[in-house]
């Protein structure tokens, strides 16, 4: 078969179905670490067990009959770097959350958003981010009464 | 029939003394505030204002509590449909279609639909619970383990059903969401699963941290990088409300959704959160156009809303006519007339009429204050999309930060959110729906629970599925949907392909997700 031809070539069907039936496989071991039970009393790896067996089938499945899909080099990835800055801001905030406290761990979140990733100019981003990240702990935690973290510098 | 009347009567004449007409108002703004923000659903609005309600009269108390219920509920589809950002699960099938009509500058419309048909649908299912709250209570509490497995095996096939071409990919969502519901401490037997040494794992996987990653972050990180951003919506006035032909289109799904989402409401155990699922299924299978679902459908907005906001009227019927709570909502408001001394239950009309009656009343009540108060609120709503995408997605993202945040308290949801929104993102590039998924997280506790507890009735007996008649034709049913989305997979026959064309089953939904 000539390369790329619907047989040999790597669509997202196919490389979709291999990922999940390795994850599928992948819970399979974990699941033996718990007892499994009987099938008159089922233990708490049953269910788990019984689910990967049926994701392996189907991921399975998706690959065998993924052949004719859209090929996984026609998928635009352009937007890949706009991402990963997005998935960093979002990782800084799960780290300095409790360590910042809230207002600080936004602003500086929305201030690397606006600033490096969407390159605006210093002064609409600083207000945007100073408004924004004060204006939401006022909303939410002096009116609502959400409770969100305070830094230890008491922002 | 004179008596219920009379008695309705008298409590319309507590419901609008003005005291309690205040809480009513009070009640539905702060939930629909509340609503707005993911994360903070219903249940944790009404929990955080709960001891404010403990230095006021029980009737008082219960009308704020009903009307941040019915606020936040319509809340969170306002997020779900202007930024695809579900508040909690009951919202998560109003993000496709209601989505996809923003996108297509008709976000006013599907604000203005899920509105009046959630006004509809409250106000027919409060007639419903008027009615049928003691017999359809009685009939509730036949629905046991093995009725409950057997209602939740069905809203999961009729899920993958209605995926149409594509039910591999669905099954197998599902069954990845499934998995993921399984993380946590086995009620059963209390052995931690799959928690790698992080205790908040506890409880399992939370379902806002789910929903807000994979319909959210995924939406953010699939837009915000595009050569060409979203444009910035200008609707007109006019554009703001349905046209003849939506309106025409929603009707039926509206009264469906509420006719389903009031039975299925009353099911105790949080049954009506596949209210919603159930609904989009049933109106993608009755349209002549099943195409359009996923594109922006109108239908697709109607039903699950109505069927959402009816669901929350069903989960009353057994508090009130028996003291069983249905869901964790209910069973808050429960403690709170607890608090005030009154125990729900089959004595309660007796001897409380005057809470009842006013209770029922003020649900009518804040059915309309909710449609007068969001009516008008559509044109500000819409005009948020006006915000140029650059400067409008850091502020989604700060608002699902703190949304997630909030729920527990906890930096793990933060984690699981991101990993939620890398995979949604991956999967949405990928051809899958998401969906299934967070059906599959919120189903697995109950679903494990109940098919375990069945056969511990029945000391390990499969046959107890098949003895019990509701489980047993639910099964059944399940069963034809399963056998008929698999047919074309073995069957190639012209007739099956032209008969699934016919009934837009060879496309799958969501297409229209893809960015």
């Amino acid at each position: 078969l000539a390369p790329g031809s619907g047989a040999t070539m790597l669509t997202i069907d196919r490389m979709a179905g291999a990922t999940l039936s390795l994850f599928a496989a992948w819970v399979i071991r974990e699941s033996q670490k718990l007892p499994l039970g009987t099938l008159r009393q089922p233990g708490p790896s049953f269910f788990p067990l019984l689910l990967a067996l049926l994701l392996l089938i189907f991921g399975v499945a998706i690959a065998a009959t993924g052949g004719r899909a859209q090929s996984f080099r026609s998928v635009g990835w352009k937007e890949v770097p706009h991402a990963c800055g997005i998935l960093a801001a979002c990782i800084f905030s799960a780290l300095a959350l409790e360590r910042l406290g809230y207002r600080l761990t936004v602003f500086l979140v929305l201030l690397f958003l606006l600033k490096v990733v969407e390159r605006k100019g210093w002064l609409p981003t600083a207000s945007f981010a100073l408004a924004l990240s004060f204006g939401s702990f006022y909303l939410f935690y002096t009116l609502l009464r959400v409770p969100l973290p305070i830094g230890p510098l008491g922002i | 029939m004179a008596e219920t009347l009379q008695n309705l009567h008298a409590g319309f004449s507590v419901a609008l003394s003005p005291n309690v007409f205040l809480y009513a108002v009070v009640g539905c703004v702060i939930g629909t505030l509340v609503g707005v923000l993911p994360g903070i659903g219903p249940l944790a609005g009404i929990s955080l204002l709960l001891p404010a309600s403990f230095g006021m009269d029980a009737t008082s108390a219960i009308v704020l509590l009903a009307g941040i219920y019915y606020g936040a509920m319509y809340g969170g589809s306002t997020t779900s449909i202007l930024m695809r950002i579900p508040g909690e699960a009951a919202s998560v099938m109003t993000c496709i279609d209601g989505y996809a009509m923003t996108r297509k500058g008709r976000g006013g419309p599907a604000l203005a639909i899920a509105a009046v048909g959630s006004y509809a649908a409250g106000t027919a299912s409060v007639v419903a619970l008027m009615l049928l709250a003691p017999p359809l209570a009685s009939f509730a509490l036949r629905f046991g383990p093995p009725e409950y497995f057997a209602l939740l095996l069905l809203g999961l096939l009729a899920l993958a059903y209605m995926s149409g071409g594509a039910i591999m990919k669905s099954l197998a969502m599902a069954s990845l969401g499934l998995l993921l519901g399984m993380i946590g401490i086995d009620p059963m037997t209390g052995f931690f699963r799959f928690h790698y040494g992080l205790v908040e794992l506890g409880d399992g996987i939370g379902i806002v941290p789910v929903a807000v990653g994979l319909f959210g972050l995924s939406e953010i990180l699939l837009t915000a990088g595009q050569e060409k951003p979203p444009a910035v919506i200008q609707p007109r006035l006019v554009e703001l409300l349905p046209s003849r032909e939506e309106w025409r289109d929603a009707t039926w799904p509206v009264a469906r959704g509420t006719v389903l989402g009031f039975f299925i409401g009353i099911i105790p155990g949080s049954a009506h959160i596949i209210s919603s699922f159930l609904s989009y299924a049933v109106e993608r299978r009755l349209s002549r156009h099943p195409e359009r679902f996923g594109h922006g459908a109108i239908e697709g907005v109607a039903g699950p809303e109505s069927a959402n906001n009816s669901a929350t009227s069903g989960a009353f019927v057994p508090m009130l006519a028996l003291g069983v709570p249905s869901g964790p909502i209910p069973a808050v408001m429960l403690a709170a007339l607890m608090v005030h001394g009154i125990s729900p239950g089959p004595l309660l009309i007796q001897d409380q009429p005057e809470l009842f009656w006013g209770f029922i009343a003020s649900m009518y009540v804040g059915n309309v204050v909710l449609l007068i108060l969001n009516l008008p609120l559509v044109g500000l709503f819409v005009n948020i999309l006006r915000v140029p995408y650059p400067l409008l997605y850091p502020a989604i993202l700060v608002f699902c930060v703190l949304g997630v945040y909030a729920v527990n308290g906890s930096v793990v949801d933060l984690w699981i959110m991101l990993v939620m929104g890398a995979l949604g993102y991956v999967l949405r590039k990928f051809d899958f729906e998401t969906a299934p998924i967070v059906l599959g997280v919120v189903l697995a506790p109950m679903l494990e629970m109940s098919f375990r507890q069945s056969l511990a009735m029945s000391s390990g007996s499969y046959a107890i599925f098949l003895h019990r008649p509701i489980a047993a034709w639910m099964l059944a049913a399940g069963l034809a949907l399963l056998l008929l989305s698999l047919a074309p997979i073995f069957v190639r026959s012209r007739k099956m392909i032209a008969w699934r064309e016919a009934l837009g089953l060879s496309a799958k939904i969501g297409k229209g997700d893809k960015p």
